[in-house]
């Protein structure tokens, strides 16, 4: 079973309580509250941009590799029903995110498709962060949820991308005094999310873990898994201080964006919790399937968006995505996914 | 030294559009560019990146004829819809024939 590692070992059957304060307690949660803190008093405190960097990378690669490995002891059936399930939610989740906020939000056409790609697609972080929980809890996930995770990544973006591309095109057709700008062709957009750092680190990583196996991940561990969560929680802190650094924007996004942030999650993550039961995965992997469903990225939607769909605010799906989905997944939503995956799986 | 007065044109953008000003420069047909990290903050205030982004400052020295391109193009580009802003100063060089 994949066990990046773990925090105390709780035994199975602790209550919803105490999940929420095991879940607080980790340095995890404590590290991105500092970074938050730090902001909020106005510290000098700050990571260089490099060491964020670098941090991303090593983070990256190492999910990639040791998901590979795994990979490599997990059959074709064993994966094919999850991993359906999770391309089905890659295509769900933007679309449901869309139409509420444009039907019920009443946000603009660039605005709702902005902030539905950051939904559709995946936290990493998120997503590592519900692995730790689950393992300690003493319910892991499948080693094979990192190739979940970047069957994950790439379709929420996309297509919320192309439904704002239409939406946009159609309205200017209707009003034609628009400036008429030029789209940017499918291909181009499509090879600078293939080829992004994290699909790079994440796939490649996969791809090379997967091919070595165990005697070659054996000599690379102590780097790839023995530093794993002291690395970890310095880059939460360093999340902690870009969520903080939002805090200033959440008036500004206003109350419906406060509630869309933490109810669409909680949405998106039973519908990911009950597919992945269906699909066959344990109670952390639905748990951990259900994290991925629920969280926004930050990392490779935002870029994406920016240069596709410049009319969107990136105060909004920034200030969502950070400030508002991330820390409520981090302390809250993990946990809520967890007792909901028991429920589906029982 | 026998200098040659040329354009020196700076544009100050969000980073994420670097690729697409790098080639925007090339094909109107700058010789040569130089791009450094930027800080600094102007009306717009929305920048995306790593995690909240940051700027650059490219810098290229053309004749007038290639700046009034390049400006055009940035106008109606980039202007409207990202941060960005564009400058023009005229620069005494040695080897004029080097950048046209």
């Amino acid at each position: 079973m994949f066990r990046v590692l773990s925090f105390a070992k709780y035994p199975t059957g602790v209550c919803m309580l105490d999940v929420l304060r095991i879940n607080l307690c980790s340095p995890l949660t404590l590290s991105f509250a500092l970074g938050v803190f730090a902001r909020l008093v106005r510290s000098e405190l700050s990571l260089p941009r490099d060491l964020y960097t670098a941090l991303s990378i090593y983070l990256l690669f190492a999910l990639g590799l040791k998901g590979g490995v795994e990979l490599s002891h997990s059959s074709l059936a064993a994966i094919s029903g999850p991993a359906l399930v999770t391309i089905l939610l890659g295509c769900l989740t933007p679309v449901s995110a869309y139409l509420v906020l444009r039907k019920m939000g009443r946000f603009s056409i660039a605005d709702s498709a902005g902030i539905a790609a950051h939904y559709g697609s995946v936290s990493a972080v998120t997503f590592i962060a519900a692995q730790q929980f689950t393992a300690s809890v003493g319910a892991p996930a499948e080693g094979f949820m990192p190739t979940l995770l970047t069957l994950l990544e790439i379709p929420g973006i996309q297509i919320a991308l192309a439904i704002g591309a239409f939406q946009m095109s159609a309205a200017a057709k209707a009003n034609p005094d628009g400036t008429g700008q030029v789209a940017r062709p499918v291909r181009e957009i499509m090879h600078e999310l293939l080829t992004s750092r994290s699909m790079m680190l994440l796939v490649g990583g996969l791809i090379i873990g997967t091919a070595v196996g165990e005697s070659g991940w054996k000599p690379v561990q102590p780097v790839f898994e023995g530093l794993f969560k002291g690395l970890l929680t310095i880059f939460l802190l360093e999340m902690g201080l870009a969520a903080g650094n939002r805090l200033g924007d959440l008036k500004q996004a206003g109350l419906f964006l406060l509630g869309f942030g933490i109810l669409m999650p909680i949405v998106h993550g039973t519908v990911g919790a009950y597919l992945g039961s269906l699909a066959g995965l344990s109670v952390g992997g639905c748990t951990v399937l259900a994290a991925m469903a629920a969280s926004a990225s930050y990392i490779a939607a935002p870029p994406a968006v920016r240069m596709t769909l410049p009319e969107a605010n990136p105060t909004f799906y920034l200030t969502a995505a950070l400030a508002i989905t991330f820390p409520f997944n981090l302390i809250a939503g993990i946990p809520i996914y967890y007792e909901i995956s028991k429920r589906f799986c029982s | 030294m026998k200098t040659v007065p040329l354009c020196l044109l700076t544009i100050v953008a969000e980073a994420i559009l670097k690729e697409r000003l790098i080639a925007d420069v090339r094909s109107a047909g700058a010789k040569g560019y130089t791009v450094t990290e930027a800080e600094g903050e102007g009306i717009r205030q929305r920048r995306v990146g790593e995690i909240l982004g940051s700027n650059i400052r490219l810098e290229t020295i053309v004749s007038p004829e290639v700046a009034d391109r390049l400006l055009k193009l940035i106008s109606v580009e980039y202007f409207e819809r990202y941060a960005v802003i564009a400058y023009l100063s005229t620069v005494s060089v040695i080897r004029g024939e080097k950048y046209v």
